[in-house]
C-alpha cells in the first residue's frame, strides 16, 4: 500500500505552534496536544485578575459555609439582640468595638454575625438561580435552535414574552400570593433569567446547526439526539459557562432586591438585602450598619463579573485580544 | 484508475450502482410572519445520471449551479422534491430518516472544508470513530484499534488519535475527513470540492490517496468540483451541470477532445495552459453576462442568455440531453446546435439580440430583489 508510511514532511507539519505561554522548554517534549480546555485553564492561570476575584470567591465561600463557627467565636447568634451592650443610652446602635468588631445594628444585633449569614443566602441564591436558568435556558435554547420552523417559532415567542414581563410588578403579586421565601427566590429570579440564556444559546445552536461537521454527522446516520448532545453541546459548554459566572452576580443583586423590598427572605433570617433596608433610617448615625453589608454585595458581585470576564476570555482568547490590542 | 465499463459500450443494469432519474430539488423562500412561500429556488431541476460500479463521474459548473445540492439529493441529506434516486437496486428517493440509516453505511460523503467538517471540540480518534458508535459496530479498545488503523491507510500518524482538530494542517484534516468516510467500507463516496481548500500542492496528496484508495477498495466516487484540471486528473467520466441542470456528460477524453455543448466549451477554454504561447493560440470563449436566478431561470434552453450560437429556438424550447450526430453512444449534451469540431465559437454570432437576452437575465434577477436570497449552498 503506498500511503500507509507517513511522509517526513508532513510528521514535521504536525508538531505544534508554539505555544504562547512561555513554555517553549517544555513545548518540544510535551507534543501530546492539549485540549481547548488545558488551553483556557493555561490562559485563566496567567490572569492576575480571575486569580484575585477566584481567591475572593472561595474566601466569602468558606466564610459563608463556616458562618456558625464564627458566630460561635464571637459569641453572639445571627438572631441574638443585645438590648444594652448593642445600643446607647438613645436607643442607637453602636459602633465597632471589641464585642461588636463591625457594629450592632438597630436591634442590637452583631452585624458582623448577620453580614456573615448574609452570604449563605446570598451565594445559595445566585448559584442555584443561576444554575436553573442555564439550564432551562440551554435545553429550550437548543431545542429551538436545533428543530427551528413551528418548534423555534413557538419556543422564541414564549421567550420574548417571559423577557417583557415586568418582573417586579410579577415579583410582588407572586409573593404576594405564595409569601415570600428563599425558594420562592429563587424560583422568581430562575424563571426572569433563562430566557436570556435560552436566546443566546438558540442563535448560537441555530450557527452550529449549519456547521459542515453537523452534515457529516448526519451523513453517517446520526440521530437528533446524538447530534444534539456529541456535536452541539460541546460547542455550547464555554458560551453556557460564561453565561453562569455572569448570571451569578446579576442573581445575588436581584436576590437582594427582593429582600430590599420585603419580597425575598423573610426578616428574622439575615440577607444584605433586608440589612440595608433595615438600616436606611440610621446611615446618617450608624454608617456601619450600612457599609458593610452593601460592601460584601458589592465585593461578591465585582469578584463574580470580573472572574465571568476572565473565563470568557479564556474561552474565547479572541475576543479578548480585540480589545487589548 | 478503474475502468469497470469499456467506453462506448452501453452500461448494463448490474453495472449500475447509482441511478438517477430527473431529480429535483426546489428551495422554497419564504417571508413574513406567517412563512408564506413567494418563490423557489430551482436548484436541482430534473437530472438524471448513472453512476457506474467502480468509476469516478466528475461533476463540474459553476458555483451555485448545484452540484452540491444534487450530491446532498444523491445521499439523501435533502429530501427530493421530485424525482428518484436508485442505490444498489433499491429506490432510496422516499425513505425515511430511520430507514435510510442502515443504507447510509453504502454512500458516504467527504466534504470541502477540512476545519469546519470536523468538530473542533473533540479529540480526532473519536471524530474517526463516529461511524462506529453510530451504528453499533464496536466499541472501547476495539474500536481504537479499527481507528488508528484507519489512520494508517490515510496516511495519518495513529499515536495523533487523541489530538484535535486544530493540531493537523488542511492536508491531514482532510485525510481524518477520509478517513471517517472510509471507516464503514461503502460502496459509495461523494466527494464535494474535497481540494478546492487545500494548497496545490496538498491537492495532488490528497487526489493520490482518493484514487489508491479506489484501487484498494474498489470505491465508487462522485467528485465534485469547479477545477476542470483536478476533475480531468481523477474522472472516468464527466457531468457539466448549468443553473440546475446537466448539459454534457462524455467520457474524459471525449469531453476534452470533442465538447459539444457552448458552455463547456467555455469552460474548457477558461482552463489555464502552462505555455504561454500555446496560450497565445488558444481561443478564448468569454462568456456575456452573468449567471441568471436560479429563482426564476430562463426559457427553453438556461444557456441561451450568455450563448454566443444561441438562436430563437433556444429560447422556446428546452434542448434535451441525447447523442448528438457523430457522438459515441455515452456522450450525450443538451443543446439545439452543438459546437462542431474546428468551429470557432468566438466568432459565432448569436441570432437572437443581445437587449433580448440581457432582458431574459434582468427579469430573473427582479425575482430575486422581491425575495429573501436564497440559502445558496455551493
Amino acid at each position: 500500500m503506498s500511503v500507509s508510511s507517513i511522509d517526513p514532511a508532513q510528521s514535521a507539519l504536525s508538531a505544534p505552534e508554539p505555544s504562547t505561554f512561555g513554555e517553549e522548554g517544555e513545548a518540544a517534549k510535551e507534543i501530546q496536544g492539549r485540549s481547548p480546555w488545558q488551553l483556557a485553564w493555561a490562559r485563566l492561570r496567567q490572569d492576575k485578575v480571575a486569580i484575585g476575584s477566584a481567591v475572593v470567591i472561595l474566601l466569602i465561600t468558606l466564610v459563608a459555609i463556616g458562618a456558625p463557627l464564627i458566630a460561635h467565636l464571637v459569641g453572639h447568634g445571627p438572631g441574638d439582640t443585645y438590648p444594652f451592650i448593642g445600643e446607647d443610652s438613645y436607643g442607637l446602635p453602636i459602633g465597632p468595638n471589641r464585642t461588636f468588631l463591625l457594629g450592632a445594628d438597630d436591634l442590637g444585633r452583631d452585624v458582623l454575625v448577620r453580614v456573615v449569614y448574609g452570604a449563605r443566602v446570598s451565594l445559595i441564591a445566585g448559584v442555584v438561580a443561576s444554575a436553573l436558568a442555564v439550564l432551562a435556558g440551554g435545553i429550550v435554547g437548543m431545542l429551538a435552535g436545533y428543530f427551528g420552523t413551528a418548534v423555534d417559532t413557538a419556543l422564541s415567542r414564549f421567550m420574548d414574552v417571559i423577557l417583557s414581563f415586568p418582573l417586579l410588578l410579577f415579583a410582588i403579586a407572586l409573593v404576594s400570593l405564595v409569601g415570600p421565601s428563599l425558594t420562592v427566590s429563587i424560583a422568581v429570579i430562575a424563571f426572569f433569567s433563562w430566557a436570556v440564556v435560552g436566546r443566546i444559546v438558540r442563535g448560537q445552536t441555530l450557527s452550529l446547526r449549519e456547521k459542515e461537521f453537523v452534515e457529516a454527522a448526519r451523513s453517517l446516520g446520526a440521530s437528533d439526539l446524538r447530534i444534539i448532545f456529541v456535536d452541539i453541546l460541546p460547542n455550547l459548554v464555554a458560551p453556557l459557562i460564561v453565561y453562569a459566572t455572569l448570571l451569578i452576580p446579576a442573581s445575588i443583586v436581584f436576590e437582594a432586591t427582593l429582600s430590599f423590598l420585603g419580597l425575598g427572605v423573610v426578616p428574622p433570617t439575615p440577607t444584605w438585602g433586608n440589612m440595608l433596608s433595615d438600616s436606611l433610617p440610621y446611615y446618617k448615625v450608624a454608617w456601619w450598619f450600612m457599609l458593610f453589608p452593601g460592601g460584601a454585595l458589592l465585593i461578591t458581585t465585582l469578584a463574580f463579573n470580573l472572574l465571568g470576564d476572565s473565563v470568557r476570555d479564556a474561552l474565547d482568547p479572541r475576543y479578548a485580544r480585540l480589545f487589548k490590542a | 484508475m478503474i475502468h469497470a465499463v469499456a467506453p462506448g459500450s452501453a452500461p448494463q443494469d448490474s453495472d449500475v450502482l447509482v441511478r438517477v432519474d430527473d431529480v429535483r430539488k426546489y428551495f422554497p423562500i419564504r417571508t413574513g410572519l406567517l412563512r408564506r412561500e413567494v418563490g423557489r429556488v430551482h436548484a436541482v431541476d430534473g437530472v438524471s445520471l448513472e453512476i457506474r460500479k467502480g468509476e469516478t463521474l466528475g461533476i463540474v459548473g459553476e458555483t451555485g449551479c448545484g452540484k452540491s445540492t444534487l450530491a446532498r439529493c444523491i445521499a439523501r441529506l435533502y429530501d427530493l422534491t421530485a424525482g428518484t434516486v436508485v442505490f444498489d437496486g433499491r429506490d432510496i428517493s422516499r425513505l425515511s430518516r430511520r430507514r435510510m440509516r442502515p443504507l447510509r453505511k453504502g454512500i458516504q460523503m467527504i466534504f470541502q472544508d477540512p476545519i469546519g467538517s470536523l468538530n473542533p471540540r473533540r479529540r480526532v480518534g473519536s471524530i474517526i470513530g463516529d461511524p462506529f458508535a453510530i451504528h453499533g459496530i464496536s466499541r472501547g479498545e476495539d474500536r481504537k484499534h479499527q481507528v488508528q488503523e484507519l489512520m494508517r491507510v490515510v496516511g495519518l500518524n495513529p499515536e495523533h488519535y487523541n489530538r484535535f482538530p486544530a493540531e493537523f494542517s488542511g492536508g491531514q484534516r482532510q485525510r481524518i475527513g477520509v478517513a471517517r468516510a472510509l471507516a464503514l467500507r461503502p460502496k459509495l463516496i461523494i466527494a464535494d470540492e474535497p481540494v478546492s481548500a487545500l494548497d496545490v500542492s496538498i491537492q495532488a496528496q490528497i487526489l493520490n490517496l482518493l484514487t489508491d484508495l479506489q484501487d484498494e477498495f474498489g470505491l465508487t466516487y462522485i467528485f465534485i468540483a469547479h477545477d476542470l484540471s483536478v476533475v480531468r486528473h481523477v474522472s472516468d467520466r464527466i457531468a457539466v451541470m448549468y443553473l440546475g441542470k446537466i448539459v454534457e456528460v462524455a467520457s474524459v477524453s471525449e469531453l476534452y477532445a470533442r465538447p459539444r455543448h457552448p458552455y463547456t466549451n467555455a469552460l474548457l477554454s477558461a482552463v489555464p495552459v502552462p505555455d504561454p504561447d500555446q496560450a497565445d493560440q488558444r481561443e478564448r470563449i468569454i462568456l456575456v453576462g452573468d449567471v441568471p436566478s436560479p429563482i426564476n431561470p430562463p426559457s427553453g434552453c438556461r444557456f441561451h442568455p450568455r450563448c454566443p450560437k444561441a438562436q430563437n429556438l433556444c429560447t422556446e424550447v428546452d434542448p434535451p440531453l441525447e447523442v448528438k450526430k457523430d457522438d459515441r453512444a455515452e456522450h450525450v449534451a443538451a443543446c439545439h446546435f452543438p459546437v462542431e469540431v474546428g468551429e470557432k465559437l468566438s466568432r459565432a454570432r448569436a441570432g437572437i439580440a443581445q437587449p433580448e437576452r440581457q432582458a431574459a437575465v434582468e427579469v430573473s434577477h427582479e425575482a430575486v430583489e422581491g425575495a429573501i436570497g436564497p440559502k445558496e449552498k455551493t
